[in-house]
């Protein structure tokens, strides 16, 4: 592997990520493509927490699991500190994977109910090279002290089903933290879990993030958990990304007319709430595979322009110095 | 107005399991009036399922114990035979939204058919009758009424949703129970399906009772919001009261670990766990979480009723 200098580049980059996924007839026969993530371009820097918010089949899950090399790219390309995920080896993938973490929606999905915490922990490093049984275990317990299941003896031993949901998520943050990653990718983290408990997690993934210098992506469907816990925010709709800003930038002036909507979809706790209609536009998010020509969004668009809107793809405008729209209206 | 709707009186509902005995709902009171719309919030495990699943007698097989009276208008429907119970209460006078229910819809019968099934079924109408009443509540809800042709999968999440809301509306019933029926949703969708939800609230003066663990959702309808934990009622209060200032410790809590998007403020969460429901504490149950208690919390508090009209179940409001 060549040696880049890596102070001032971007620890992650992804440019014009395509990842079609193949629709298949009577097995043979091409039916067509699920579009599922079409054209996105972002740099991720070290340490810093990026929240990519979607409603479902908006291609966020997708988009990370790419970046995590789950898939490989229809077309465009990932880079991680200066090496193209494409041109890289089998033994290169394994050492990219050891740099990344990955954190999954249903705590108890993603453990395997068979093995102990101790095995669950141990297994990651057995992969990735870590065999000296002292050097493992004193990782076990630096990593269960991180995420707080303390005394570590305690949980050393238990199985998946004898931890509550949220010590599940912990354990699950625990695993992709033991190869001490420089990326975590956390989908949904929080959504299977009470409110109670959701924002003791995201607080424990901040402050991991913040400890270790890690980049997070982070991905959500519920925009108000946002403001608190991420840097940069991009707003997905139909495969692409169409608004990207800074959290408090996005939250103050919000350009793209779906970002609009969905502002406005979101309930704060508030009596007043029940006394008036929200103000959303009708109909679902389209078809992936024949997707709207022009801006995906302009079927639903309150101000779209006809003869722009549904005939030609917007690309992505400036309006504000780092916070771009994918829209006509500022052109 | 203000007419009496529903109340509950003292019910219980324990299960029997192989570890022992489940209290999921366990002496719960409750008053409703006509037209009003009842949040029950709670974090998962806590009863509030149960709780309706007691209302509507909904039962599964392992019920330990059942007691209590749940009176609707003026009869006590506690006290009815099974069979009177089916063909009287349920669905007619009080129907339910279950969880995620869009998904159970039957994949080969015509959504039309489905939403109509309860008239035929439960007031004897005939098949055309039925289905001209379900084109009306298909519209009430904004689903075109061609879709009563159409089987589930042709349509999606959030069309499912209001067909399975209009099945609950079709036989005009005093009382529709939802439980979480938004959550499987998407953003935009479920303010689709609550702005819904407030215009029939709005013109059919519909009653409701909404339960859900999302406190910000449950802002968008609710009149009352109706606080579980471990099984009890530990606050009831007017959406005012409640929403901008909650008075029982957990109330307080749950409301402070809600992220807000309007406002940036300091996130709260609770540590700890609910207690088991196999042998929950003596005393007051959030006593070994709550940040405010003292030495009365080791007795079980009654529900205090205070002169705003708010009930808490909390030592603090003697």
């Amino acid at each position: 592997m060549q040696t880049v200098d890596t102070k001032n580049q971007p620890l992650l980059e992804v440019r014009d990520l395509r990842q079609w996924f193949e629709l298949r007839k009577f097995v043979f026969s091409r039916a067509g493509y699920v579009k599922a993530v079409d054209g996105v371009s972002f740099s991720l820097p070290r340490g810093e927490a990026l929240a990519l918010v979607g409603e479902s089949g908006s291609g966020k899950t997708t988009l990370a699991r790419t970046v995590l090399g789950l898939y490989k790219p229809t077309s465009g390309d990932v880079i991680f500190e200066g090496l193209s995920l494409s041109t890289l080896k089998h033994r290169e993938m394994r050492k990219y994977r050891s740099d990344l973490g990955y954190v999954q929606q249903d705590p108890y999905g993603a453990l395997p109910p068979f093995m102990s915490l101790n095995t669950i922990l141990t297994e990651p490093m057995i992969i990735n090279g870590v065999r000296d049984k002292s050097e493992q275990d004193r990782r076990i317990r630096e990593v269960l002290e991180e995420v707080k299941l303390t005394p570590a003896d305690d949980f050393i031993n238990k199985f998946p089903h004898q931890l509550s949901g949220g010590q599940q998520q912990r354990a699950v943050i625990a695993r992709a933290m033991v190869l001490r990653p420089k990326l975590i990718a956390a989908d949904e983290p929080v959504s299977m879990l009470d409110a109670s408990v959701r924002v003791e997690i995201l607080r424990l993934l901040r402050r991991i993030q913040e400890e270790h210098t890690l980049a997070v992506i982070y991905i959500t469907h519920d925009l108000s958990t946002v403001r608190y816990f991420s840097e940069r925010i991009f707003i997905m709709y139909a495969a692409k990304t169409v608004e990207k800003a800074p959290v408090e930038s996005l939250l103050e002036h919000h350009f793209h007319p779906y970002t609009t909507a969905l502002l406005a979809a979101i309930p704060d706790p508030d009596p007043e709430n029940a006394k008036k209609f929200r103000d959303v536009p009708a109909g679902e998010p389209p078809s992936l595979v024949h997707p709207p020509s022009g801006c995906r969004f302009h079927p639903r668009c309150p101000e779209a322009i006809e003869g722009l809107c549904d005939v030609k793809e917007p690309p992505e405008f400036e309006p504000l110095p780092g916070h771009t729209a994918e829209c006509w209206l500022y052109q | 107005m203000a007419e009496k709707l529903l109340q509950i009186r003292d019910l219980y509902l324990y299960f029997r399991t192989m570890r022992g005995v489940v209290k999921a709902v366990d002496g719960v009171n409750l008053d409703m009036n006509r037209d009003d719309a009842l949040a029950v919030i709670g974090e998962s495990g806590c009863g509030k399922t149960s709780l309706i699943r007691a209302i509507l007698r909904l039962l599964p097989r392992n019920v330990h114990t059942y007691k209590g009276s749940v009176v609707l208008l003026d009869t006590d429907i506690m006290k009815l035979s099974e069979e009177r119970f089916r063909t009287n209460v349920r669905w007619r006078r009080m129907s339910m939204v279950a969880q995620a229910a869009m998904n159970a819809l039957n994949p080969v019968i015509r959504v039309g058919d489905q939403v109509c099934e309860p008239l035929v079924v439960h007031q004897g109408l005939s098949k055309r009758d039925a289905l001209a009443q379900a084109a009306e509540v298909f519209h009430l809800v904004g689903v075109p009424t061609d879709f009563l042709n159409r089987y589930a999968f042709e349509l999606s999440g959030g069309m499912r949703q209001r067909a399975i809301l209009a099945m609950a509306l079709v036989t005009r019933p005093d009382l529709v129970v939802l439980d979480e029926p938004t959550s499987a949703l998407d953003m935009l969708t479920q303010a689709n399906i609550m702005n819904v939800l407030k215009g029939i609230k709005k013109d059919l003066q519909q009653s409701f009772i909404f339960i859900t663990h999302d406190v910000a959702t449950t802002s968008e309808i609710s009149d009352r919001g109706v606080v579980m934990y471990a099984g009890q009622i530990v606050e009831i209060s007017s959406a005012e009261q409640f929403y901008l200032n909650p008075f029982h410790p957990y109330s307080q809590k749950l409301m402070a670990s809600v992220p807000t998007l309007k406002v940036k403020k300091e996130l709260e969460f609770i540590p700890g766990q609910p207690p088991s429901l196999l042998n929950p504490p003596v005393g007051c149950r959030f006593a070994e979480r709550c940040h405010r208690r003292f030495d009365m919390c080791d007795q079980e508090p009654p529900m205090f009723t205070l002169e705003d009209g708010r009930q808490v179940k909390c030592w603090l409001y003697k």
